[in-house]
């Protein structure tokens, strides 16, 4: 049991980022997609300022104002760009039916519990029981790129998985330093650009974003 | 003395649970007539209801058998016993041994059962057809309310509601977030349980997606006036259920009845904006397909489930 109030708060607050993670796998509109995926990153945000409070790293405060402006404005900003430009608002269409997909994420949860707490028991910061909770939004992340059939839910999947690997750098090991994250930072913003062409140039090709039509590897 | 406080005390907790149950009908429904624009019917309609119908005389069915009878009375009294057991304004009831969280569970089990039997029994489509769907609902609700149950025994290490209560609220400040998505799993299940909007419409008497009202349509007089009350007083206890394990503060610990009137104090306001909530909930939502009630529900489920897992990752 932590005893402070913000390694509670921040217990919270990863309790919230799973939650969102699992929001993110039952919702079927890209619309709400890009609004749990922005709240998300203003979890993240909170939290990785509490963290910089609690523990007077000061290098801590600029990863969280990058994360508020490059995750809870910027991204999202661009992606529902992106979908008024290609005129998507649609119902995502998933491989396997919801239901089943959240009884495999309380697997993946469980087992991603498992795997991080032996870590979590060797770890000395005040934040090791969250590690698990990262690991879990992180294998969250991934099952919703691979269950979505279209682009942009695909995408915004990859930039949440992002999102669970900085809250796993911030809670174990107080953040990564400025360089690198600085770096990652404009991966996924030039990663978002780019991702933004190739939506255009998939549907110009396939009329269409379902990436099931790149399985096909002749014209016929 | 202090038995026959209790005692005593436990005879007016029922009491007033019993009584004051349709006035928080009343209120959820004037809260929601307030909000959609109407003047709404006032605070004692659900009163008026009952008299009106206890005047009425019973009409049965020809092949309504004793079971069908029976049930209005049954289902009355486990609600009542139910109501009895949760601990409201004090957490010191003589009672509570008697059914603990899980036997809870068992008793609004019972009270469902015997409806939806009796329900089936007339032989009409609308009662097996209501039977069939409550069914349904119930037994993807019942483990999720089971397990919001666990994760608070969990952190109290009891599954007594008394003693639950008396840990959550008595003890020092600590945020659970495992108890934040019990809390929101329970409100999906007080939702489904109780016949509320998105699972069920509990203003409709004619429509061929109801679900409770379908199982009571062939009641009337007492027997309906019972059964509307035993629903009533359904809705009640799950509110105070709500509030004990999420919002304790302010109920008075064992022997201190001094705080009675503080506890009280505390209770109105959060009843009060229960039903408000209630009522906006109800509002903001629209009736769910009955295909989407089990995802619903698994939601529910998986919540709780969640907040067993934060439990032990978390909190231990």
């Amino acid at each position: 049991m932590p005893a402070t109030l913000s390694g509670q708060l921040i217990n919270l607050l990863a309790a919230l980022l799973l939650l969102i993670a699992f929001a993110m796998i039952t919702q079927r509109r890209i619309l709400s997609l890009v609004n749990l995926f922005a709240m998300q990153g203003l979890v993240l945000a909170l939290s990785t300022l509490i963290v910089a409070y609690s523990t007077g790293q000061g290098h801590l405060y600029f990863s969280a104002a990058l994360t508020l402006v490059l995750k809870v404005m910027a991204l999202p900003w661009i992606l529902y760009r992106l979908m008024r430009k290609l005129n998507v608002q649609w119902d995502v269409e998933t491989l396997i039916n919801i239901p089943s997909t959240l009884l495999v994420g309380i697997v993946l949860v469980i087992f991603a519990f498992n795997l991080a707490s032996p870590i979590s028991h060797m770890a000395g910061t005040i934040l090791r029981s969250t590690l698990g909770i990262a690991l879990a939004s992180v294998l969250l992340s991934f099952l919703m790129m691979i269950v979505r059939r279209k682009a942009i839910p695909q995408v915004i999947g990859f930039l949440a998985m992002e999102n669970g690997l900085f809250f796993a750098a911030t809670s174990s090991t107080y953040g990564m330093p400025m360089v690198v994250e600085l770096g990652i930072a404009l991966d996924v913003l030039v990663g978002m650009f780019i991702f933004g062409i190739f939506f255009f140039h998939i549907r110009e090709t396939f009329d269409s974003l379902d990436l099931q039509h790149m399985e096909k590897l002749k014209e016929d | 003395m202090s038995l026959l406080e209790g005692i005593s005390y436990q005879l007016l907790q029922s009491l007033l649970m019993v009584l004051l149950a349709p006035l928080m009908l009343g209120w959820v429904n004037q809260c929601r007539a307030w909000l959609q624009n109407k003047s709404g019917a006032g605070l004692l309609q659900p009163y008026r209801v009952l008299r009106k119908l206890f005047h009425k005389d019973a009409v049965l069915a020809h092949n309504a058998s004793a079971l069908f009878r029976a049930t209005p009375y049954i289902r009355f009294g486990c609600m009542w016993l139910a109501a009895g057991i949760v601990p409201v304004l004090a957490t010191d009831l003589p009672f509570s041994p008697a059914a603990d969280v899980i036997a809870l569970v068992g008793i609004f089990a019972l009270a469902r059962m015997f409806l939806a039997l009796a329900a089936m029994d007339i032989g009409t489509a609308f009662g097996g057809l209501g039977a069939r769907r409550e069914m349904m609902v119930s037994f993807l609700a019942e483990p999720a309310l089971l397990m919001v149950f666990f994760t608070a025994s969990l952190i109290s290490h009891s599954t007594q509601l008394p003693t639950i209560v008396e840990t959550l609220a008595h003890a020092e400040f600590v945020i659970y977030p495992s108890l934040a998505f019990a809390g929101v799993a329970f409100l999906m299940v007080l939702l489904a349980e109780n016949a509320r909007v998105p699972v069920d419409n509990p203003a409709t008497h004619l429509e061929l997606t109801m679900m409770h009202e379908a199982m009571i349509l062939e009641y009337s007089g007492r027997h309906l006036a019972l059964v509307e009350w035993a629903s009533a007083i359904k809705l009640l206890t799950y509110i105070t259920i709500g509030i004990a394990l999420f919002l304790p503060f302010g109920i008075a610990g064992t022997g201190h009845w001094s705080a009675l009137p503080l506890a009280f104090g505390a209770l109105l306001p959060k009843l009060l904006f229960a039903g408000l909530g209630l009522a906006l909930l109800e509002t903001l939502s629209a009736k769910m397909r009955i295909f989407l009630v089990p995802e619903f529900l698994g939601t529910a489920f998986l919540l709780a489930v969640l907040g067993l897992l934060m439990h032990f990752l978390l909190e231990s």
